[in-house]
């Protein structure tokens, strides 16, 4: 099943300057695979050693993943995934 | 390369640098998509309530990301407060500036200067800091 990917600004080199990509998966890891088989070198900006980075925050229809399950959050059918870098410092 | 900002906005972010102390303050400043223009100041929660680290709530975040969407406008400003240090990225500002496009804001409240602050714009791209000139309107 095909599901709604939006890409922030600083990703989009990596698709083709597209702000929404279309990805398959029934959990977010399956969707993350899919997205970096589609766009080489995004998966590694989502990922490091196997986890979802600490300054990248996903949601899946405006929920925090990390209140899903994280990686492992079911996708179905029509969820729509927003993917947006915290804005942080020190 | 410059930040155009109004007297009004810059007194406000001190105001809210020296209503946070000793946190870190942030926010941000929005205009019309394509503009360039800083027009709608928004001060933001530092969840992270620290002196020396800040952070948009990932709610918080969402929330203005479609806030931004829906009104068609783009960040135009991204600000932050140093409270010890000067007006100028740390090392973590420049690992976590994921907003290519926005002046990254920069003010120190830091006492040495105290009641004065420091208050820079900075552009940072693909981990290159580029300072620029701050011009500030009536």
């Amino acid at each position: 099943m095909s599901i709604e990917v939006r890409i922030p600004t600083i990703l989009r080199p990596y698709t083709q300057d597209q702000k929404s990509v279309e990805a398959e998966g029934s959990t977010l890891s399956a969707v993350i695979s899919d997205l970096d088989a589609k766009y080489t070198g995004l998966g590694e900006r989502l990922l490091e050693n196997g986890a979802l980075r600490r300054f990248i925050n996903v949601y899946i229809n405006d929920e925090d993943v990390r209140f899903l399950g994280g990686l492992e959050a079911p996708i179905k059918d029509g969820d729509s995934i927003t993917v947006l870098p915290a804005v942080a410092g020190g | 390369m410059s930040l155009e900002i109004s007297r009004a906005f810059v007194d406000a972010i001190a105001e809210q640098s020296r209503a946070e102390y000793p946190d870190e303050c942030c926010g941000v400043i929005l205009g019309p998509v394509g503009s360039g223009k800083a027009v709608r100041h928004k001060p933001m929660l530092n969840a992270a309530h620290s002196p020396t680290f800040y952070e948009f709530d990932p709610k918080d975040l969402l929330a203005l990301y479609r806030e931004v969407d829906d009104n068609d406008e783009e960040i135009v400003v991204i600000y932050h407060s140093h409270t010890e240090t000067e007006a100028y990225p740390s090392r973590t500002d420049i690992a976590y500036a994921g907003e290519p496009g926005a002046h990254y804001v920069l003010v120190s409240t830091r006492k040495e200067i105290a009641p004065a602050i420091e208050f820079r714009s900075y552009r940072i791209i693909d981990g290159v800091v580029t300072e620029e000139a701050v011009s500030i309107t009536d």
